[in-house]
């Protein structure tokens, strides 16, 4: 465990919510991080290298969600992640 | 055995793609890879089993990026999913977890697969929204390449198939679809999907006979069993008798014959024998069917459904995007008039759960012109691609689902505004553009003489018209057969709606499936439709339908038509009336 926790708030702000195209898009993003990288929504987590783990959270548009990191040295992941749910996976 | 080829059994399901093809079914299966034994598997061999599944996963893998790269160019708008479905292959939740289960539970990898695959379902049958819960089909189908490799069985490789056959599935994936070579497969028989469905859409792209929707379709129907598909009304004839084989060997024929025949005329206007024209149009969904449209003769585009756009990629398109789409259409056809149909997304679509949780009631939800007035932004975004678009041709704007006048003229305001924005920002447009709606609700009907003061035209669209009026929910397979186009009451809405327009000058169109019948344009024609539009495949016999006919004694036959009581009996007069100027046209029931 980190000694503090790095993550991030964003709110999903695309028309049809964290899709399978979408979730695939920061899945591919979030293999590459050294340790894991996690995106919690109310009570729950899913792992962001995971498709599934991610549709299973059922974000709809409007949904706010923080992203959270183990490892200080994935922030650049981290923020990349969030640029791209800021610009609404680019649509 | 002799009573089995005795027992010819007619099944009914969904018309997704007119025709008729007779041929040996061909049964895709996708159950027999549900059947996995489980068994131990010893310390030392682990290593080797989890070797196994990982060979599996990647010649699935490799599989489905073979199949993306041989995808017929017209179908590419369709393929994009697949590219979602190869990062899927290795996602933790499957992968991961099946290496672990086979460590853990020392089982084999079918075993292991198999119950990490049924947990990750169970964990999508929880989730509220639709649309993403739907999204366990994209696992599904990711999951069933994988067992495939892992069973060993052959993966049915549509693309490999090497007789003419007919297809008969429970469900073909958008991989599948779009692996279907012409020359090979005749028709498609699935148990699930419908008209609007993927699978449904590729099949008219193609011009394919299908039936979808058909319960039981891989039960009833054998492997090699000789069947008949008639994509035209939804109904399979398996072991049929050997009339039956010799009546829909006749029809196939003069359907084909016909087909050629009337083409040759077809791109001519259809004039009535008192010299009355009616300009036939073709309904389009993508916008390469509109090369279908100028190949049949269609005298421009009646209905342009605008879904496809917003439904095919994960997102909403862009406006860039759309006015591409539109503008290649518009220059198409040009001089000759494209009807754009602003998004009409519907519970048929099963898009409603994009935006909410699922609709009880979608057929009479937010649907249509109720989602764009209150989602003003998305319409707006649409309504600047149509306006920049008819630079290029000849546009007609077209509001579905209206059910009152208050729709009407917030839709003009904010079709206003779009051009307001788009002179503002100096972009090339049009906004003296026709105007009209879709008449399909029947609040509409009554409210048609108000309605024609605020736009150019009405088009009736009968399928919904139907469904609203007789409370019939054509897709669902136990009251289908109760939706009847000929019912008195619908007659007598499109009577009303005709004498409306003639009235106000306003013009009345119609872009139902009742208009691509040869059968129903006596009386369309009779009732005074002024333009008929139908999938492109139908024009050709349409026109020479049109041809055929004295415009006057249409008009005579359809006030007969009025004064009879029930939908058998406006048949029987047609019959009676048309019977031989037709028979040679209805090559089906």
């Amino acid at each position: 465990m980190p000694d503090r926790e790095i993550s991030k708030e964003v709110v999903i702000i695309n028309e049809l919510g964290l899709h399978a195209r979408a979730a695939a898009m920061i899945a591919i993003l979030a293999r590459n991080a050294k340790t894991r990288v996690w995106i919690l929504k109310d009570d729950e987590s899913a792992d962001a290298s995971s498709i599934i783990d991610i549709l299973t959270l059922a974000c709809a548009k409007g949904s706010k969600i923080r992203l959270k990191i183990d490892d200080p040295s994935d922030l650049g992941i981290l923020n990349d992640i969030v640029q791209l749910v800021e610009d609404g996976f680019g649509e | 055995m002799a009573n089995r080829d005795a027992e010819e059994t007619k099944l009914r399901g969904i018309a997704a793609s007119p025709g008729i093809c007779i041929g040996r079914a061909y049964l895709v299966d996708q159950e027999g890879v549900d059947v996995v034994s489980k068994y131990s598997v010893m310390e030392s061999n682990l290593r080797d089993e989890i070797k196994r599944f990982k060979t599996a996963v990647k010649n699935a893998k490799d599989e489905l990026r073979s199949i993306i790269e041989n995808t017929p160019e017209e179908l590419h708008p369709h393929a994009n999913i697949l590219e979602t479905h190869l990062v899927l292959f290795e996602d933790k939740m499957l992968y991961d977890r099946t290496i672990e289960t086979i460590e853990k539970e020392k089982v084999n990898a079918e075993w292991a697969f198999k119950k990490v695959v049924s947990g990750v379902k169970s964990m999508f049958q929880n989730i509220k929204n639709s649309y993403l819960k739907e999204r366990a089909e994209d696992i599904i189908h990711v999951s069933q390449r994988i067992m495939r490799k892992l069973v060993g069985v052959e993966a049915v490789n549509i693309g490999d198939i090497d007789k003419r056959v007919i297809l008969v599935a429970h469900d073909l994936s958008p991989a599948d679809a779009s692996q279907i070579k012409t020359d090979k497969i005749m028709g498609l028989v699935t148990e699930r999907g419908g008209r609007a469905s993927h699978t449904g859409i590729i099949a008219r792209a193609l011009e394919i006979p299908a039936v979808m929707g058909l319960d039981h379709a891989t039960k009833l129907i054998k492997n090699d069993d000789l069947i008949i598909v008639d994509g035209s009304t939804g109904i399979v004839i398996t072991r049929p008798a050997e009339q039956t084989l010799a009546d829909y060997g006749g029809r196939q024929i003069r359907y084909r014959e016909y087909q050629t025949a009337v083409s040759r005329d077809s791109h001519l206007l259809a004039e009535t024998t008192d010299g009355f024209i009616v300009p036939v149009m073709g309904n389009i969904e993508l916008s390469d069917e509109a090369a279908s449209v100028v190949e049949h003769g269609g005298d421009g585009i009646g209905l342009y459904r605008t879904e496809f756009q917003y439904l095919s990629g994960a997102r909403f398109p862009k406006e860039s995007e759309l006015f591409e789409k539109y503008k290649r259409v518009v220059e198409m056809m040009a001089p000759k008039p494209v009807t754009i149909r602003t998004l009409d997304i519907n519970g048929d679509k099963a898009v409603n759960g994009f935006f909410d949780d699922a609709e009880n009631n979608p057929a009479l939800g937010l649907r249509a012109i109720r989602y764009c007035l209150k989602n003003p932004d998305v319409f707006k975004t649409q309504l600047r691609a149509i306006l920049r678009a008819a630079v290029f041709g000849n546009v007609r704007i077209m509001f579905p689902m209206i059910s009152s006048c208050e729709e009407v003229r917030e839709a003009k305001r904010l079709l206003n505004e779009a051009a307001d924005s788009l002179a503002e920002e100096g972009e090339t447009f049009r906004r003296d553009i026709k105007i009209g709606i879709m008449v399909e609700v029947p609040s509409a009907v009554v409210m048609a003489d108000l309605l024609a003061e605020e736009v150019d035209f009405f088009s009736i669209g009968t399928n919904d018209l139907i469904q609203y009026l007789l409370a019939i929910d054509r897709d669902n397979t136990d009251v289908s057969h109760l939706f009847q186009p000929l019912n008195p009451a619908i007659i007598r809405m499109m009577k009303h709606v005709c004498d409306v327009g003639g009235e106000k000058g306003v013009q009345v169109f119609m872009c139902g499936e009742m208009a691509g019948e040869p059968l129903y344009i006596p009386l369309l024609l009779g009732l005074g439709i002024n333009e008929l539009s139908m999938n492109p495949q139908s024009i050709p016999a349409v026109k020479s339908t049109i041809r055929v006919l004295s415009a006057k004694d249409a008009g005579r036959f359809a006030e007969d038509v009025l004064r009879r009581p029930s939908a058998s009996e406006v048949m029987k007069l047609l019959r009676n009336e048309y019977g031989d100027i037709l028979s040679d046209k209805v090559y089906t029931e």
